[in-house]
């Protein structure tokens, strides 16, 4: 093979030359003008080099704009002082033993200088580099320089690449935009309102403003026409950032919720150390981590995913203990179950402060978790919150086949409808009720799992979201799964949406007073009436 | 119901005497003796005498009526809050910033003015008014808005837990005129009288006894009121009494409205006598342990809360003294404990001691009627 390659590489360097060694003896000649230091001719001798694409083209025209290119008196012979102060000659770049005192800077002009920048300018715009040639479009796009307009219009007929191409098209724009005649500019300003962003509202502003008094109604029209079209697309972009915020929200309160939901549905009492089990299955979360970066640490990011069951295991082993050793002795009386269950939370935090420590936990995020995603330009998504979002919505999904679908489901919503009825027909409801118990507080654990990636692992974990969860629990309905998931997403959407209108503490309350006031519609909530027992 | 045999007035008596031991054993045991009361200690047994005001008055919604209110102590602080005004408006020109008319903390968040709902609060009587006002008005509404639709249980629970959580979030803004996260503090002088001398102290605390004393009364009186019987047949079994023609409705609004007054006045007597009122008193906390004080002595008894209300915060003083990180073990375990083994309370083991020693007296010692079986799923 290496012979072979060899051999092609030979005849592409032997084939090359006619055309590149006319440049190269242009350059060169161009490169004794600037050595001579007539201002008025340096100009075009610039271009011929920046034209050139000769390999030092941008070091030595860089050197120039910078002082750095020196000239010999004697011999008009140019040479190159690198950043580091070693002399190089300019064509060859080889280090070159010259005497330093012999060799004067090449001073150039302001006008020069901006020639300079142009010129620069478009050899990156002319880099073979990809990443190169957007860097210069977005610099044009940020700075617009209409010496640029030039280069920048060759590099676009000349651009194959679809990306590079809408970069360069939109730097052009806004080069047109700025120091355009006002048909180009109407124009331009039409081309930058297509990818909307707060930069080129900002620009279309500016440029709107700049316009002179006497320039004709039409350019006018198509500026504000533009503007309006980009604020009416950022506006838009924002709700949609604010719905998905509120839908994350949303997601999270449905798995602290439908454990609850489904808990008071069957049994008809409030559990006050649900926000407990969420907690606990975040501290589960936390010490499966631990343990796979003392054991897996290759596995790290596969933690997360272990942790899914751990901590519904720890937190349904958890609701069934306190069913079994609390709950099923109160039972027919909700208020005091609720009494007893809050004292139970206090207990498992205080005793987590004390065992675990009262300092947030940190939960790493896993790698696949990380970064954000962009379906549509300018509205960017977390990684972490879609697959919150995906992940709430299969666990609800799973928790309504289980209901639909299973021996225990049937059960469930058997005792949830008319449990005397159930017992009759010989379910065994304090199994049913300690099946149940267990199972909403491993959802709520897995909750947990979820909201460790979003949230401080601490002891108090659980109280930030126990009042929406109940909220959720009034608003959307009980043994409902539907009216859960619908008044966990609402409640969301809401709050978010309500958070820039009010800030997020009014919003809070706002939302408190409407679900008292909602109350006054619905006092059964959104869910269905449990039958002749819904007053019993 | 507490023993048949034992007389209301006789209970009141015995209530006042234990009210009057602190007074007698400050002022009248002299400096130096193991009974004397020390000046520091007295607003500590005056803070004790409010919880057990305001855990009677939870005591009349949910010992009598079966309603559990998990959002009382947003009453008890909205009293509180009428008070502090008023004392703040009291401090005058003595203020930090010394401004002649608002308290420090609008100075200091750039305040021009007094905003209007603070207009009034310098008169003690507007204040006192505003006391029982703005928790009764509350109290009034909110409760007319949910037996209206028939929320009850623990659907009740909840949405008062909302309630003050709501409130709690809103006092803590700043915007809101009433200090904020610092609350309300630095009370100087309460009706011309400094507010930190041992007399002032000495005599709020006699008049939280004597609230606490009228507060008893109220509910004695209310026990023996068909008004009280019919709050029985609600708690055991609402629809019934419905269908039995009764306004429902009304008899709760009304018990609602005044227990909710009762903890506002515990409220306003406890500002002066802690010398702070801040948003905290609103955490959904602070009510349920009102549930607490109450379930501890016994439910729907007369000492009961007021045993409870001693007990517990006196336990509580103690331990988050000696011993702080033991505190909420002992509160969860309480919670617990409570609601497992002693659901009539203290006061109901009493009833479980022997006849023989019972006091005599009719054929008394008939159970109390069975508490709230309440609404079940």
């Amino acid at each position: 093979m290496r012979p072979i390659l060899l051999v092609l590489a030979l005849i592409a360097a032997l084939a090359a030359p006619p055309a590149r060694a006319r440049d190269e003896t242009a350059a060169r000649e161009a490169l004794a003008v600037l050595a001579a230091g007539n201002l008025d001719a340096m100009e075009p001798a610039i271009g011929t080099i920046a034209r050139s694409g000769v390999p030092w083209a941008e070091p030595v025209l860089r050197a120039l704009l910078d002082g750095r290119l020196l000239a010999r008196q004697a011999d008009r012979a140019v040479f190159l002082r690198t950043a580091e102060g070693a002399i190089l000659d300019a064509a060859s770049g080889a280090p070159a033993e010259v005497e330093a005192r012999a060799l004067r800077p090449i001073r150039i002009n302001n006008r020069l200088r901006r020639t300079l920048e142009g010129a620069l300018g478009s050899l990156t715009l002319a880099s073979p580099d990809r990443a190169v040639r957007l860097s210069a479009a977005e610099k044009l796009f940020a700075r617009p320089d209409h010496s640029a307009l030039e280069p920048l219009e060759t590099a676009l007929a000349r651009e194959a690449d679809p990306a590079v191409r809408a970069a360069f098209a939109r730097a052009r724009a806004a080069i047109l935009l700025d120091h355009g005649e006002p048909g180009a500019r109407a124009e331009a300003a039409a081309r930058l309102a297509e990818s909307p962003s707060p930069a080129v509202l900002g620009k279309l502003q500016a440029a709107r403003r700049a316009l002179p008094a006497d320039v004709d109604p039409a350019t006018v029209a198509a500026l504000d026409a533009a503007i309006a079209r980009v604020e009416t697309r950022l506006r838009l972009l924002e709700f949609a950032q604010t719905f998905f915020q509120g839908v994350s929200l949303g997601s999270v309160l449905l798995l602290a919720a439908i454990g609850l939901a489904v808990t008071f549905g069957v049994m008809g009492v409030i559990n006050m150390a649900h926000g407990e089990m969420v907690m606990l299955g975040a501290y589960a979360t936390w010490a499966v981590q631990q343990a796979f970066r003392a054991f897996f640490p290759g596995a790290l990011d596969a933690s997360l995913l272990a942790a899914v069951p751990a901590a519904f295991l720890l937190a349904g082993a958890a609701g069934w203990a306190i069913e079994r050793g609390v709950i099923s002795r109160l039972y027919g009386r909700p208020l005091e179950t609720l009494l007893a269950t809050f004292g139970i939370s206090l207990i498992l935090q205080q005793a987590v402060r004390l065992g675990i420590g009262a300092t947030n936990r940190e939960v790493v995020t896993p790698s696949w978790m990380s970064g954000f995603v962009e379906p549509i330009p300018g509205l960017a998504l977390t990684t972490n919150r879609i697959v919150i979002v995906l992940f709430a919505i299969a666990v609800f999904l799973l928790l309504l086949a289980l209901v639909r679908a299973t021996r225990l489901g049937l059960e469930i919503r058997a005792v949830t409808q008319n449990r005397r009825m159930a017992e009759t027909m010989g379910i065994r409801t304090p199994r049913v009720d300690a099946l149940t118990f267990a199972l909403g507080s491993g959802i709520a654990g897995i909750g947990g799992v979820a909201l460790s990636q979003i949230d401080n692992v601490s002891p108090n974990l659980g109280q930030s979201y126990i009042v929406d969860s109940f909220i959720v629990v009034v608003f959307g309905g009980v043994g409902n799964l539907w009216g859960t998931f619908l008044g966990a997403l609402t409640l969301g959407v809401v709050n978010k949406l309500l958070e820039p209108v009010a800030g997020a503490v009014l919003g809070k309350i706002l939302v408190l007073l409407a679900l008292i006031l909602f109350i006054q519609r619905r006092p059964q909530g959104l869910f269905a009436l449990r039958g002749r027992a819904a007053e019993a | 119901m507490v023993r048949a045999g034992l007389g209301r007035p006789a209970l009141l008596l015995l209530v006042g005497c234990a009210v009057l031991l602190v007074p007698v054993l400050n002022r009248l045991v002299p400096e130096g003796s193991a009974f004397h009361l020390e000046d520091r200690l007295v607003p500590l047994f005056g803070k004790y005498v409010a919880y057990a005001v305001l855990a009677v008055a939870l005591d009349l919604v949910w010992g009598r009526a079966g309603i559990l209110s998990l959002g009382h102590g947003a009453f008890f602080a909205l009293g509180g809050y009428a008070m502090g005004m008023y004392l703040m408006r009291q401090i005058g020109p003595r203020g930090v910033y010394a401004h002649p008319v608002l308290p420090d903390f609008m100075v200091f968040l750039n305040w021009q003015e007094l905003p209007w709902y603070w207009y009034g609060f310098d008169r003690f009587p507007f204040a006192l008014a505003m006391v029982v006002l703005v928790p009764g008005t509350t109290a009034f509404l909110f409760g007319w808005l949910a037996f209206r639709s028939r929320v009850s249980g623990v659907y009740l629970s909840i949405i008062t837990e909302a309630l003050t959580y709501a409130l709690m979030l809103a006092f803590f803004r700043n915007d809101m005129g009433f200090g904020g996260n610092n609350g309300l503090t630095d009370f100087k002088d309460i009706l011309g009288f400094p507010i930190a001398s041992a007399d002032t102290r000495l005599g709020l605390y006699l008049a939280t006894g004597v609230l606490l004393l009228l507060a008893l009364a109220v509910a004695i009186h209310l026990r023996r009121s068909p008004l009280g019987r019919l709050l029985v047949a609600i708690r055991d079994g609402e629809p019934r009494a419905r269908f039995l023609g009764h306004d429902t409705l009304r008899a709760k609004l009304f018990v609602w409205t005044l227990s909710a007054v009762l903890a506002g006045l515990a409220g306003a007597l406890y500002v002066p006598q802690v010398g702070i009122i801040n948003p905290s008193e609103f955490s959904p906390q602070a009510s349920i342990e009102i549930a607490i004080w109450v379930a501890v002595g016994g439910r729907d008894t007369i000492l009961g809360p007021v045993l409870g209300a001693f007990l517990v915060n006196g336990m509580k003083t103690w331990l988050t003294g000696a011993a702080p990180e033991l505190w909420l073990f002992v509160l969860g375990g309480l919670f617990v404990l409570v609601t497992l083994v002693l659901p009539k309370g203290l006061v109901g083991i009493v009833e479980l001691l022997p006849r023989g020693r019972a006091p005599a007296g009719g054929p008394a010692a008939e159970p109390a009627a069975r508490p709230a079986e309440a609404a079940g799923g």
